[in-house]
């Protein structure tokens, strides 16, 4: 395990020191258009082969890992937090709270959340900029994703509500959100860490979906998100397999995070 | 006598407070699709072969719809009658629509689904009975893997490859499946009377049965119930590009043209589903546990 | 080891579970059953009605082509006007009154016969003003009944309230409906007819045994038993299918899957030239538009409009975007519609200094590598089009890094439909926009909604009153010269000028003509692909499918 920590590491690291050198290993830009060669294969000047409009794909992936890689955590961040309160705090407040929540929770779920993303477009000014684009949209990601989690936390932190431990703490004396915080919180760990961790992929591909409603980050920025929307042309992918890196680098960012907090996730 | 009284009265209460929610979940619905922008908008306007009173025409045409509650009364009263209103986008009667296609949804999904559940448990189990590193990056990246392709794409990748569409579902949600379940799996074999129970010499099967699922349990059951929800939420892309006439593929075309009454029916229809499988997690759970039954009358006031 | 056993056991247990997982997919994959004589391609959208007075959507006319009959037919490949369900026709001298001879015999796909009862009760019906349709429309260009003079049961003639251009080939459009069948729209005069509907999706269309076409050697048309529509928005999905066998034609294609197509398959890949489609931007010059004074002013000054069309470069959109399928655009006619193009005209060449020039003339000025106006706003607008066109987008980034060398900060917005139509045509709250023209009409009379400064289809500035510009003017009074007379020299005069115009102004900055592309399999005998639609089965009752080269696939 310890090795396959140490390179989940190394991985993190590198990956993120390659994004934020991204203006030396990519000089190129991620907008700048070599038009004499579009959809190109890798090359000495181009790593990673063009895009359709010309633009150089490695210079692509190094900047939209800073922008993914940065907000989709911050975002997925969010909908945690909201799943614990939601959730964990209904569940461990138990009654008639814990039904009106559980109920709020299953409506949010169900209802079609398109046409408010399409209202808040409506909302915002068309010349926004592309920075503030971006932050909009992981903060409505972050907004809308929590309720799946939450009706787990829910039951989670209702078994434990009734628990050994946590009446002994009462019994102890300790109550309200200190006992909640102490010591119903951290047991909820589990579901929150999955949560987070199938949250951060899971935006990052919402936020490209959300291109075709205007939301999502505004052209000529990257995302990993629009990056692996190339994958819909999969026909030629065979021809083509370097349109896989980002979703194999994607893979194993993902995975070295996860090896590198697992421990954190189980213990209490 | 005193537990069939209360528990007759709670599953009433409970089916009432489906309904309200369900009830609720379609004005909210409609009121969503009513308040965004463009559905007064058809792109028929941009016809140039079309004059101005055909245009005028064209605009008004969803006037009866503007007033949200009256459209949503008069829903209502007609669904009293069975007829659940007719559909813009198909042109027929939405209950039709609904009656030929829930099978293809409900056999996609579930299967789908089921596919899930065995992928996920067996990774999880598989890491969590054999510890060792391997099977926990094993679990990791693959479940990683698939969580990463979007939908679209696998979906595709099922139509490139011939193979069911339930395939493409099941691969869709079994990586949220399984990090749950991996994660209250490990905690749950975190807790000290599992060491206690090894200590004792019992067997795995046995620590697996008696001692680690009972906590897990209700988690997972929990987490069946919203699974429901994900797979139908996965059958939209999945019917859409895997052509199967299913409900997945007619939420996609109300959405795309503001179908106000099929989308109504269609939150309707997916929030009693959802409340249904939640509840119906959390009915589980209730029955489930011994220790509560022991309690008495403290845990029915506190449930 | 109890771990071990443990997992073995469960092992065991899903084995089984996994293989039967693993036979399934193997084996279930799509049976290919095909009946000789079916041909199979896909509509991108739902059809939205089967009433073929009020069709309009793409997917309608589709069906519409294949099971209605009309009495005048444009032959898709020559472009001329031919007789089809009429032998013979005569417009008056005043261009107000149209007499039809029509053929003996025929009846509909039910049996019931056709006459002239039938072309009354079809012309009375489409010229209804509460039926708001296109095609009724088309026809109604001024107020006053429409009368019907049932001459003979052969024999018909129809007077209009005013003379109407290019009368004759509207009938292409008017698929003739039953006046007495029982079965209303469903008896067909076409080669096909509608056998069943699944909505969302298919259409699936039977050939007609009462169609009365026959070929040279007096075979009763058409070759085909039926035709088989499936109902696919995604061209990925649409593409698999085609290489795989299930389709045997892409009615119209991207160019992307038509070169993916053209390097292993060439000679299915079809590029008929030019097509009369053309995508172009506009800005929005609406008065009361909620969009800042001095962006008005901008987009208001011809100066400016005619220095952003300089400073794209359209031959870079056509090579990049659409791989060379596609050209240059120069106005609102496309060089295909060989009579209408005004051929003195050029497309705006790429000149960024010149583009310059002419916004410095207008007060712009540089600094600092980005454009201000004569008030100190730096110049930064929006353009908004429609997501779900990949090329459309492709062109709007291009057309942002082109502008971005200009030190104009563009913004590119996709959205959904309804929300871009509510913007553009409602709300007005939109600074710049992209969309396409798929034209269908060869004659520019079908265009007058957009030049007329009173339609709504006045893009850049519907509804005027009275017109705000003296070129608007200009162009209203050019517009309706046209459409008085029947005299196609005269009509070509007007309309020409109405380019020049165009061109001068540039409220539309028309980028480019895409080709018309297509790929129809090789079991598809006698198909031969135009540009106007449909562009690959206009002949469909002639078309013929090879079963053996088919089987093989």
């Amino acid at each position: 395990m310890n090795a396959a920590r140490k390179l989940a590491c190394v991985v993190v690291l590198a990956v993120c020191a390659v994004s934020l050198a991204a203006n030396w290993l990519a000089p190129a830009g991620y907008a700048r258009q070599f038009r004499e060669a579009p959809s190109a294969p890798p090359s000495h000047q181009h790593l990673l082969g063009t895009d359709e409009v010309g633009r150089d794909r490695f210079a692509r992936i190094l900047y939209g890992t800073r922008i993914s890689l940065l907000l989709a955590p911050a975002a997925a961040f969010v909908s945690t937090v909201l799943a614990a309160l939601v959730g964990g705090l209904a569940g461990y407040v138990g009654g008639i709270w814990l039904r009106l929540a559980r109920g709020f929770t299953d409506l949010f779920l169900s209802l079609p959340w398109l046409f408010l993303l399409i209202t808040v477009r409506a909302l915002l000014p068309l010349n926004v900029s592309p920075l503030v684009s971006v932050l909009i949209t992981f903060l409505i990601l972050g907004l809308l994703g929590w309720a799946a989690s939450a009706r787990v936390l829910s039951t989670s932190a209702d078994a434990l509500r009734n628990s050994d431990f946590v009446l002994q703490a009462r019994a102890s004396g300790l109550h309200g959100p200190r006992l909640f915080f102490v010591h119903v919180l951290p047991n909820l760990k589990p579901v929150l860490y999955a949560q987070f961790w199938i949250s951060i992929p899971v935006f990052i591909l919402a936020e490209a979906n959300l291109g075709i409603l205007g939301l999502g980050v505004a052209e000529p920025l990257p995302s990993w998100g629009s990056l692996l929307r190339e994958l819909e042309g999969l026909i030629s992918f065979r021809e083509e397999p370097w349109r896989l890196v980002p979703l194999l680098l994607l893979i194993v960012v993902m995975t070295s995070f996860q090896l590198l907090l697992s421990n954190e996730e189980v213990t209490a | 006598m005193l537990m069939r009284k209360t528990l007759l009265w709670k599953i009433l209460r409970h089916l009432g407070a489906i309904a309200a929610l369900v009830l609720l979940g379609g004005l909210l619905s409609a009121t969503l699709v009513r308040l965004a922008p463009g559905f007064d908008a058809d792109e028929r306007e941009l016809d140039p072969s079309l004059n101005a009173e055909s245009v005028r025409a064209l605009r008004q045409s969803r006037a009866a719809e503007h007033n949200v509650l009256s459209f949503y009364a008069g829903y209502l009263r007609g669904a009293l009658h069975g007829d659940l209103g007719t559909s813009h986008a198909l042109g027929q009667p939405v209950q039709t629509l609904l009656r030929e296609r829930w099978p293809v949804t409900v056999r996609v999904a579930g299967i789908g689904l089921l596919l899930a559940w065995l992928l996920a448990s067996t990774l999880a189990f598989t890491a969590c009975l054999w510890r060792r590193s391997a099977y926990e990056i094993l679990g990791t990246t693959v479940s990683g893997a698939f969580l990463c392709i979007p939908a679209a794409v696998l979906a595709l990748l099922s139509v490139i490859l011939n193979a069911p569409g339930y395939l493409a579902i099941a691969l869709i949600v079994f990586p949220r499946i399984y990090r749950y379940s991996h994660n209250v799996l490990a905690k749950a074999y975190t807790l000290p009377h599992i060491t206690a129970a090894r200590a004792r010499g019992l067997g795995e099967a046995r620590i697996l049965a008696w001692h680690v699922l009972p906590v897990a349990g209700p988690q997972m059951i929990a987490l069946a119930g919203i699974t429901v929800s994900i797979a139908l939420g996965a059958t939209i892309p999945v019917e859409a590009l895997c052509g199967l006439p299913g409900i997945g593929q007619l939420a996609w075309q109300a959405a795309l043209s503001r179908d106000l009454p099929l989308l109504v029916n269609l939150t309707v229809l997916v929030t009693l589903v959802t409340l249904l499988a939640n509840s119906g997690a959390d009915v589980m759970n209730y029955m489930l546990r011994p220790q509560e039954a022991k309690r008495g009358p403290e845990e029915i006031n506190a449930a | 080891m109890t771990g071990r056993r443990a997992f073995l056991r469960l092992l065991f247990c899903f084995a089984p579970l996994c293989l039967a997982l693993v036979f399934l997919t193997l084996t279930s994959g799509a049976a290919f059953s095909q009946s000789g004589g079916e041909l199979r391609f896909c509509l991108r959208s739902e059809p939205k009605t089967f009433d073929p007075l009020l069709v309009d959507d793409d997917s309608s006319l589709s069906i519409r082509y294949l099971t209605g009959g009309v009495l005048l037919r444009v032959n898709r490949h020559t472009q001329d006007l031919e007789p089809e369900l009429a032998e013979s026709w005569k417009v008056s001298d005043d261009g107000k009154q149209i007499t039809f001879k029509l053929r003996r015999g025929i009846t509909f796909s039910d049996g019931s016969p056709f006459s002239s009862e039938d072309v009354a009760f079809t012309i009375q019906r489409l010229m209804d003003p509460a039926l708001h349709s296109s095609t009724g429309d088309a026809f109604r260009s001024s107020s006053g009944a429409v009368s019907t003079k049932i001459i003979a049961p052969d024999q018909i003639s129809i007077t209009f309230p005013a003379p109407l251009a290019g009368l004759e080939r509207l009938f292409d459009q008017v698929a003739i409906m039953s006046a007495h069948s029982p079965k209303k729209e469903a008896a067909v005069l076409g080669p096909f007819m509608v056998a069943e509907y699944k909505a969302g999706s298919s259409v699936l269309l039977r050939r007609n045994p009462n169609y009365w076409k026959k070929d040279s050697q007096g075979r009763r048309l058409p070759y085909l038993d039926s035709i088989r529509l499936d109902i696919q928005s995604n061209r990925d999905v649409e593409m698999l299918r085609f290489k795989r066998g299930e389709l045997d034609l892409i009615n119209v294609i991207d160019s992307d899957y038509f070169d993916r197509l053209a390097a292993t398959s060439p000679q299915l890949a079809h590029d008929a030239g030019p097509s009369l489609d053309s995508d172009f931007m506009w800005f929005n010059q609406v008065a009361s538009a909620p969009i800042p004074e001095y962006k008005r002013a901008w987009f208001r000054s011809t100066n400016f409009r005619r220095a952003i069309s300089q400073a794209i470069n359209r031959e870079d959109l056509s090579r990049v975007v659409f791989n060379g399928h596609a050209q240059p655009a120069v106005g609102p006619v496309s060089p295909a519609n060989k009579f209408w193009f005004n051929n003195k005209l050029k497309a705006e060449p790429y000149r960024p200094a010149a583009a310059l020039q002419r916004l410095q003339a207008d007060g712009f000025h540089l600094q600092n590598g980005a454009l201000f106006d004569k008030g100190g706003n730096p110049v930064e607008f929006s353009i908004v089009t429609n997501a779900g066109s990949k090329p459309r987008e492709r062109m709007a980034v291009m057309v942002q890094e082109d502008l971005g060398k200009l030190g104009i900060k563009v913004n590119v917005v996709t959205l959904d439909f309804p929300s871009l139509i509510e913007r553009i045509s409602q709300k007005f709250n939109y600074e710049a926009a992209m969309l396409g023209f798929r034209n269908v009409d060869l004659d520019p009379n079908g265009q007058m909604n957009i030049w007329l400064s009173s339609a709504e289809d006045h893009a850049w500035n519907p509804q005027q009153k009275s017109p705000e510009t003296a070129w608007e003017a200009e162009i209203d009074r050019l517009m309706r010269a046209q459409a008085s007379t029947a005299d196609p020299k005269k009509r070509k005069e007007s309309f020409d000028r109405v380019q020049e115009i165009a061109a001068e102004q540039a409220p539309f900055i028309y980028l480019v003509n895409q080709n018309a592309l297509s790929a129809i399999s090789s079991a598809v005998q006698g198909a031969n692909p135009g540009i106007l639609s449909p562009q690959t089965f206009w002949n469909a009752e002639r078309l013929t499918l090879n079963s053996t080269t088919r089987a093989s696939r």
